[in-house]
């Protein structure tokens, strides 16, 4: 039996993980030169409460149950997760009956603890909120990762556990044989295969053309972000929407698992072919700003450290698209929107124990030896200075910072390398190098250097992220 | 975890912090220098061009000239090269580092902290436009050409007219990238006018003052930018708007004081963003010192060797116990004034003060409360610090008000 | 004829105003090297050059350098053309003269700081 995912984004890494625990082969196709690096990459990183996805959509079926799942997941895989609450606030009156309606929504999503928050005491909890804000429905279970983290977590621990990456690899055809799946074309190489998880993202919608099942359409829509210096920590401690609007969740006021502010995201449909416009607009960095200083006044945005997009799959239905094709062995796992970091562990979940089951008839079985554990790369400030110095007097690299903003040491960065890191990008996903406040200013040139040493190839060979981003153009002296 | 005891620690290897090493040791207490990088010198190691020395050394240099100098000068070894500090305790004067030794906790007597500026990067400014590679700020292109030996790109745009800006514009000229201008947003560059001269004229490029970058081209590797000229408010003018094809952007928009190790207690001066000092270079806690582009940012490395020095030298005579002056007089920023220091003083002896005017005057006076100090009959300039010793306080009170005023 | 400049001698940057006729006069100089400067940059305009040559079995690939002598502008690109085809071997000590009389303009080409040689 063997599964190939297409997508290695965070749907499909869980995915991966899940079916590791089964023995099948396993196999991640990821067009891109690392994991996570399409919309897992560059979201609002929240772990939703799941009390305003429409009671009996698709959605609400897994938000309520992912974020349930979070606790374990983060403890096995330990990436982090913080569970620092979210409040919708209002600024009206009839706002207040926005607060109620969600949260009778949210029981009827079970998602219980759900309090709404009279004016004093949400100043005691934010004291930042803007004093328009009348009252807040409070969920305490929604929580903060790094959604990046998240699937180089799973990946890490699927393929610990025999299943196979394959990275910057694209698929460019699928063969279907009597209604069945039946191989697989890369631009690389061509596999036997028996079952597809379509997990492609933006791409799904031409995934499953390839096999002729494509009966819906991702739009790219985009969110643009701000992001402030971990100076301000504290400003806000739990994620802030506002009273939220048909068509999103609004501009949202959210600290980050390291202690930066996030601002956004707007949001901007793009037709069809901009799947790749990953760039920011005057207009949109404005109404990011403006709309989250009326959330938190003291937002100061001198503080930026920088600005970014993300594009999120929206179809039509503005639902997932879960389930099983008329080809047999054809899986989707697509539109996976908002509040899709929040449902992936349930997806991964319902995917492999009852589509695999009950839909396709294939009776997994348990492997006898699974690891469920995989651990991160240290950092001395999760660690803690005794702990670090043992690993210091082990290796001395781990006394070296490499990136003085984050404290990064080389041992970390080479660990990174160890862990699949290629690219600049790579490594700073990975360690959080340079994603400090002077944005690698002090330590790209050495991580290059790091990286060149370590992997054997010449540091103007190196890129910034993808193919064509390269970093240096040759040597000034020959 | 270790623990060593010393009398004057110095954070920071550069021109400051090396300075202060130089006069402290000649005092002969026990100092050690932290630098977090492998050797010492920081930015001149990479500034290979000249413009240094002359007020120190009485000779033109090179930045690595410069450092090299000082190591000579620096006659006994108190370099601790790749040490990190993490934290400093000013309860327990105790500061906790990390190094390859693994933790190390010195307890100090004085604190000198030289730990200089970094680059604003470009990202921080809300430009639009795409995430792509390309995009340097000028002191990590002078690493990657100077150092590294490797060039960034081909044809290139600077953004912001500071001087490593334009000494990067002539610098990637000279080794053969298309050097396409200078865009400038404020009216006046950024950088001293022989740097202009040097370094824009004799290379024929050009500079665009009142110009910005407002949008950012490319699909993973930049491909171009779009500039547009700006009103008086720094605000793009539509329809000036220009597309101009380059593959690299290389960014001078400013330098940021790190002050974040001692931010939390020390009191800090908004307009330097450095720590508040007297004319010892003392901060707000009396055993902790800091000089450099830390406390403000200066444009000859020679005014940061003699603040590190001045630094050096009153640390070690704290750490020997001897008292200085209370600081309880203090300089009020007035008309016209940007940078200023020291913001404190004690009158006891005469010192040397910095400031930046605010404005570009042809002609001007600088006052002291409503005594004139100085007459400027040249132009002077924020871009252009402004030196002189102060030596007769008597006919002051408490608090000075410094100002420049226009004359005819 | 009166030509206004820029004295580029040191960073505090005179603003001068020279009169050329026959004999030339400067005002705007805060010190002698602003008259010297003003009257090269009318005759002959020169220039220290600054750069880096290639180092071989060096701890860096690059040394850097400069003319000990201004030399004179309208030569420079010739100079650095013929720098960029240099190369030594480390170790190499600042103050080092890499090239006498660089181009038979007086200046000689001298490291400006030390590189040690790899082991």
């Amino acid at each position: 039996m063997k599964v190939f995912i297409v997508g290695a984004g965070i749907s499909g890494s869980l995915i991966a993980r899940e079916l590791s625990k089964y023995d099948i082969e396993v196999h991640i196709v990821e067009k891109a030169p690392d994991i996570g690096w399409g919309v897992t990459k560059a979201n609002s990183a929240i772990v939703h409460g799941g009390y305003d996805d429409p009671p009996g959509s698709v959605r609400a079926m897994f938000a309520a149950y992912g974020n349930k799942l979070y606790d374990e997941l983060s403890k096995e895989l330990d990436f982090s997760f913080k569970r620092v609450g979210s409040l919708v606030v209002a600024f009206k009156e009839e706002d207040m009956e926005y607060l109620k309606e969600l949260k009778k929504q949210g029981r009827e999503n079970k998602v219980e603890d759900l309090e709404i928050l009279e004016k004093t005491e949400l100043k005691k909890k934010e004291p930042n909120l803007s004093d328009k804000v009348i009252a807040a429905l409070w969920c305490p279970t929604a929580g903060i990762t790094e959604p990046w983290d998240v699937a180089m977590a799973a990946i890490e621990n699927a393929v610990e556990n025999g299943a196979m990456l394959h990275l910057g690899e694209s698929v460019k055809d699928i063969v279907v044989k009597d209604g069945k799946v039946s191989k697989i074309i890369t631009d690389k190489a061509e596999y036997k295969v028996d079952v597809i998880i379509n997990a492609a993202g933006l791409f799904a919608d031409e995934i499953a053309k390839m096999v002729k099942v494509a009966n819906f359409e991702i739009f790219p829509r985009k969110g643009e972000y701000i992001l402030l210096d971990k100076k301000l920590k504290g400003l806000v401690n739990s994620v802030v929407f506002p009273t939220p609007t048909k068509k999103s969740k609004g501009i949202l006021v959210v600290p980050t698992v390291d202690g930066g502010i996030l601002l956004g995201p707007n949001a901007v449909d793009l037709p069809k072919e901009k799947k790749y416009d990953l760039s920011t607009t005057r207009d949109g960095l404005d109404e990011v700003y403006v709309k989250s200083k009326k959330l938190v006044p003291k937002i100061d945005i001198s503080y930026t450290i920088k600005t970014f997009a993300g594009l999120r799959p929206e179809t039509k239905e503005k639902d997932f698209i879960i389930g099983p094709t008329k080809v047999w062995g054809f899986v989707n796992v697509a539109g996976i929107r908002s509040p899709g970091l929040t449902a992936a562990p349930a997806i991964a979940k319902y995917v492999v124990e009852k589509i695999f089951p009950e839909d396709l008839k294939i009776n997994l079985q348990r492997k006898k030896h699974f690891n469920p554990y995989r651990k991160k790369i240290p950092n001395i400030k999760e660690v803690g200075l005794e702990e670090w110095e043992k690993l210091v007097k082990k290796d001395p690299r781990f006394g070296r910072t490499v990136c003085f903003c984050n404290n990064v040491s080389e041992g970390e960065i080479v660990e990174a390398i160890r862990r699949g890191a290629r690219t600049l990008d790579g490594v700073k996903f990975r360690t959080r190098a340079s994603f400090g406040r002077c944005q690698g200013g002090f330590c790209s040139l050495k991580i290059m250097e790091i990286i060149s040493r370590e992997l054997n190839i010449p540091i103007e060979e190196i890129k910034l992220n993808y193919e064509k981003s390269w970093i240096m153009d040759g040597k000034v002296r020959v | 975890m270790r623990r060593e005891k010393v009398d004057v620690l110095i954070v920071g290897g550069g021109a400051a912090g090396l300075a202060a090493a130089i006069s402290a040791t000649k005092e002969g207490v026990k100092t050690v220098l932290l630098e977090r990088d492998r050797s010492t010198g920081g930015v001149l190691n990479q500034c290979i061009h000249n413009g240094f020395g002359l007020h120190v050394y009485k000779e033109e240099l090179t930045g690595p000239e410069f450092m090299e100098r000082m190591w000579d000068e620096l006659k006994e070894d108190v370099i601790r090269p790749n040490y990190t500090v993490l934290e400093i305790k000013p309860k327990t004067r105790e500061v906790v580092t990390l190094s390859e030794e693994g933790l190390v906790i010195f307890e100090v007597k004085a604190l000198v902290m030289a730990t200089g500026a970094r680059e604003r990067p470009l990202s921080s400014l809300q430009i639009p436009g795409s995430r792509v590679a390309g995009v340097y700020t000028a002191g990590v292109a002078q690493k990657m050409v100077n150092i590294y030996n490797r060039l960034p790109g081909r044809k290139v745009l600077i953004v912001g007219s500071g001087d490593i800006g334009l000494i990067m514009a002539r610098r990637l000229k000279i080794e053969g990238m298309d050097v396409v201008g200078v865009v400038e947003i404020m009216p006046e560059p950024g950088g001293l006018i022989r740097n202009v001269v040097q370094c824009l004229e004799d290379f024929e490029i050009p500079l665009w003052l009142s110009h910005t970058v407002v949008e950012i081209h490319g699909d993973q590797r930049l491909n171009a930018v779009t500039i547009a000229k700006v009103d008086k408010n720094k605000k793009p003018i539509p329809g000036t708007e220009r597309k101009i094809k380059v593959d690299t952007l290389v960014t001078s928009v400013g330098l940021i004081p790190q002050n974040e190790l001692i931010e939390g207690f020390v009191e800090m001066d908004p307009i330097n963003k450095g720590p508040i000092i007297d004319e010892f270079m003392r901060t707000s806690i009396k055993w902790i010192f800091a000089a450099g582009n830390n406390v403000a940012i200066h444009d000859l490395v020679d005014f940061v060797y003699e603040e590190g020095k001045i630094a050096g030298y009153y640390a070690a005579l704290i750490s020997k116990n001897e008292k200085l002056p209370d600081s309880d007089k203090r300089f009020l920023r007035g008309q016209n004034v940007g940078v200023l220091l020291p913001q404190r003083f004690s009158q006891k002896k005469s010192f040397k003060i910095y400031l930046r005017p605010l404005k570009s005057f042809k002609k001007s006076i600088l006052k002291f409360d409503d005594k004139v100090i100085r007459k400027f009959n040249w132009r002077i300039r924020p871009s252009e610090m402004i030196d002189l010793v102060v030596k007769d306080f008597n006919n002051f009170g408490p608090n000075v008000t410094v100002e420049v005023n226009e004359i005819d | 004829m009166i030509k206004k400049m820029t004295c580029i001698s040191c960073p505090i940057g005179c603003e001068l105003t020279v009169f050329v006729n026959g004999e030339i006069k400067v005002e705007g100089n805060r010190c002698p090297r602003g008259l010297e400067y003003a009257k090269n940059e009318v005759t002959n305009p020169k220039r220290i050059l600054t750069i880096s040559v290639k180092v071989e079995d060096g701890v860096m690939e690059l040394v850097s350098a400069k003319t000990d002598k201004p030399v004179p502008k309208k030569m420079l690109h010739e100079i650095i053309e013929y720098i960029k085809g240099l190369k030594i071997k480390a170790p190499v000590k600042r103050g080092d003269i890499i090239v006498n009389d660089i181009l038979s303009t007086g200046a000689n080409l001298v490291a400006t700081r030390t590189v040690l040689k790899k082991d």
